[in-house]
């Protein structure tokens, strides 16, 4: 038994890197309706593994659809951290906090709609995010009148900005949701708004506004944080997610949340995620993120990594692009945090123990800071490999295993250090990843000396 | 995402030459932040305020606790104020190193009866000297083991990167303090649960009031108005101040401590003056580890159950308060130390207990906002 499973998690894990490997490169194919048909069968190619049968045994059982979609939460948490510290070299040891955020605040609203069967928890997040954001840039419009504007004047007043926000949303969501509650019916006779349609809605939005909520907490946070010194603003955002933990073991008493339990553990969350969903929200981070890459935007972000000085002299606002990267970074931590929390249906503390919090760090230092497929191979490679062939395996060593798992990690850690500081992919990219091949110009801007240059010789010979 | 792909032309807005109505200084609106956190600073002098007058008695008892913990920290930081100092690097592995200490007297103690071998060996000797010699004996020997451990850990994970970026060491470091952790969770090795320390000696504890000073006995309880605290949290202090006074010593007058400065301001000259950097490197990580394993026994002597990962919050504590008396600062270091134990036991006095620990991170970000280089930091202003 030991040497079949052995030999089919190995089969597992290559099968996926190459399902991720073919899911890119068509994504690259120049004909839009061979991306969409590749990735429409990408898609189904999964889903049929989930449902087809070898023997008596579907040949993706349950065990690994819980390590697939744990995968794909991790590469988008993953993802996030490579964009903050790969790509902007800002060394943030907070994802796992905004993770947990995303995770708990999206449960929280579906909770209350399927359990409690109200809307004021999706009202007054939605409502507040909406709301949150519209004061945070349009005070961003006001305060950009100022230079040389002190960190912590602004900070203020992004804070009471975003206080005034949430406690409108507080209201306001709570006055919405008292009108359309009536819609829910009875028990016996289930309204308009109990249904598996209404509950589908409302896990997107939760999750969208998860997202959106990460990010804006890490723009509140991030603004004064982002202009310490890189080793500071790893010590300052570690001590975030530990404030963050903290909070959620204190949920039942410092927050007024009794559903989530504090350190109980919240459950009866509704187990909403599918593979549809792991599917579209991981296309979405990763064609964002590798389009906000490759435009002008990433290679301001990537300059700013490379050496600030020389970025602020190129005209490149250093502050303001540190801190969308680490709010776009956060808004992925948030959306898997979200994807994540439907999936598992129960969430506890421990899970994001900022010693846990560890965890994208490792994976993005494996698969290569600066480079997007390595942290999508990590991430799959290090949930099949580690967390499932190598915990069943030395889950049949003694009860001392997952201590082990954790012994190995850093060792391994270190000589990755020691050897290879550039990860295991380096810098290669794969397909669809890769920088899109610069199209010429239109007429409108021909480049001035290019019948100087010798690439286009031949038209001169 | 809305949000986030609505932020997108702004930024390359503001990357557009010169706008066109011209901008105003922000510098006039620095009395915004100012004055938030003054109204900040204002709400918790009126919280203790209030609750120093409502029951000094409780408030006293509250400090001398704060003190207590103060004074461990301190000798925690020492090692990253110095290790900092001289390499950059925020070394992770000290608070396990701080760990490793109290296991290790733990180990002497309990296994192996090291507390008692002046008694074996001399008989006749009095019951306190014994004792005395006893503790030293264990405490030294903790000192010594955490010394080569951080010697090697430093050989073996940070020497080869000396020229690294210095993200990669501090990734090695949090990977040596996981695996301190992790190894030392084993069931060979310590075990993963909390372990009922035993003290290589009796601590009392005593009272002081208006009845003056006794000690706290099951026939003579601390009188209702008394403030109590207990033989080793004078024991702490001590040790703690001592230990402050003979880093200072080294640093300001030996000839390591002079290469130790030296080699804080400027490695390549320094080795061009006939120093061996990388010797006064090793023993920098091997005065501040020696530290970290008195504050580790100590610590476990104060508060008698220890686990494996004791030494995470203290050691991220014990950075907070180096980083807020001026990192590379020695007496900094014991002023950021004693001011987060009282920020943390007034918190849970009085606010909340859980956030304790958010108190020292809510404090190191202000203090790097306002100042910083801390509180005896010099001026330099050279950051990451």
């Amino acid at each position: 038994m030991e040497l079949g499973f052995l030999l089919g998690s190995i089969i597992k894990i290559v099968a996926v890197l190459g399902w991720l490997y073919g899911l890119l490169q068509v994504m690259a194919h120049a004909s839009r309706w061979v991306k969409i048909a590749g990735m429409i069968a990408a898609f189904g190619i999964i889903q049929a593994a989930f449902s087809l049968k070898i023997g008596d045994q579907s040949i993706l059982n349950d065990f690994d659809a819980g390590l697939l979609f744990q995968a794909c939460t991790m590469a988008m948490v993953a993802l996030g951290l490579n964009l903050i510290y790969g790509f902007n070299g800002q060394f943030s040891l907070g994802q796992w906090g905004f993770y947990g955020l995303g995770a708990y605040a999206a449960a929280y609203v579906t909770y209350k709609w399927a359990n409690d069967r109200t809307s004021s928890a999706l009202f007054v997040l939605l409502i507040g995010v909406i709301l949150a954001g519209a004061t945070i840039l349009m005070l961003r419009r006001f305060l950009s009148r100022y230079y040389n504007l002190p960190v912590l004047s602004a900070f203020t007043l992004y804070l009471l900005g975003c206080v005034a926000a949430a406690a409108v949303a507080v209201v306001a969501g709570n006055a919405v949701a008292s009108v359309i509650d009536p819609l829910f019916g009875s028990r016996e006779a289930p309204g308009l708004l109990s249904g598996d349609l209404a509950l589908q809605i409302v896990f997107v939005l939760a999750v969208l506004c998860a997202g959106v909520f990460a990010a804006e907490v890490s723009f509140l946070f991030g603004l004064p944080v982002l202009s310490l010194g890189s080793d500071y603003f790893g010590i300052a955002t570690l001590g975030f997610s530990i404030v963050i933990n903290t909070l959620m073991v204190n949920s039942d008493t410092i927050l007024p949340f009794p559903e989530m339990k504090g350190g109980r553990g919240m459950i009866g969350i509704p187990k909403l995620t599918t593979w549809f969903w792991v599917f579209i929200f991981l296309l979405l981070v990763i064609v964002v993120m590798r389009n906000l890459i490759h435009s002008s935007t990433g290679r301001a972000i990537m300059s700013v990594r490379e050496d600030e000085t020389a970025s602020k002299a190129m005209g490149i606002d250093v502050a303001s692009n540190k801190l969308l990267t680490f709010v776009i970074g956060s808004l992925f931590a948030g959306l898997g945090g979200g994807i994540y929390a439907h999936y598992i249906g129960f969430l506890s503390p421990g899970t994001f123990s900022f010693l846990a919090g560890f965890n994208p760090l490792i994976v993005v230092v494996f698969g290569g800071l600066g480079s997007m497929t390595g942290t999508l191979a990590a991430s799959f490679g290090w949930m099949f490999f580690l967390e499932g062939l190598l915990r069943v395996l030395l889950g049949q060593l003694g009860t001392e295993a997952p201590t082990w798992r954790f012994v190995l990690y850093p060792i391994a850690l270190l000589l990755l250090m020691l050897l290879r500081p550039q990860g295991l992919l380096g810098k290669t990219e794969w397909g669809f990843l890769r920088a899109p091949a610069v199209k010429p110009r239109a007429p409108a801007s021909p480049p001035p000396d290019a019948r100087a240059t010798p690439a286009p010789a031949p038209a001169a010979k | 995402m809305q949000q986030a792909s609505a932020e997108r032309p702004r930024v390359s807005q503001s990357r557009q030459p010169a706008p066109l109505s011209p901008r105003a200084s922000g510098a006039g609106l620095a009395w915004i932040g100012r004055g938030f956190l003054l109204i900040l600073a204002a709400v918790v002098a009126l919280i203790l305020a209030r609750n120093l007058l409502d029951n000094p008695r409780l408030f006293a008892q509250i400090v001398i606790s704060g003190l207590q913990l103060g004074f461990v920290y301190a000798l925690i930081a020492l090692g990253y104020t110095m290790v900092y100092g001289i390499v950059r690097l925020i070394n992770f592995a000290h608070g396990d190193v701080f760990m490793v200490g109290s296991f290790v007297s733990f180990f002497a103690v309990s296994r192996f009866s090291l507390h008692t071998w002046p008694e074996t060996a001399f008989p006749g000797m009095s019951p306190d000297l014994s004792t005395l010699i006893g503790a030293i004996s264990v405490i030294l020997l903790s000192m010594v083991v955490c010394a080569i451990l951080a010697v090697v850990i430093e050989r073996v994970a940070y020497k080869p990167l000396r020229n690294a970026p210095r993200i990669t060491a501090l990734i090695t470091a949090i990977g040596v303090s996981f695996f301190l952790e992790f190894f030392g969770a084993l069931n060979f090795v310590f075990s993963p649960r909390f372990i009922p320390y035993q003290r290589p000696f009796d601590v009392y504890a005593y009272y002081i009031g208006g009845s003056g000073i006794g000690m706290v006995t099951p026939s003579n309880p601390a009188p209702p108005d008394s403030i109590t605290f207990s033989s080793i949290f004078v024991i702490i202090v001590i040790t703690s101040i001592l230990m402050q006074a003979l880093l200072q010593w080294l640093v300001k007058r030996t000839k390591m401590g002079k290469a130790m400065r030296a080699s804080a301001v400027d490695k390549p000259t320094t080795r061009l003056m006939g120093v061996n950097v990388d010797r006064v490197i090793s023993f920098t990580f091997a005065i501040g580890a020696a530290f970290a394993g008195l504050a580790g026994v100590l610590f476990a002597i104060a508060y008698p159950s220890i686990h494996t990962q004791l030494g995470i919050l203290p050691g991220l504590k014990a950075f907070v308060a180096a980083v807020l008396g001026g990192i590379g600062s020695i007496p900094g270091a014991l002023v950021g130390a004693l001011i987060m134990g009282q920020a943390e036991s007034l918190t849970a006095g009085y606010i909340s207990t859980p956030m304790r620990d958010a108190v020292a991170f809510t404090i190191l970000i202000v203090v790097l906002l306002v100042r910083p280089t801390g509180i005896f930091g010099e001026p330099t202003g050279e950051k990451a």
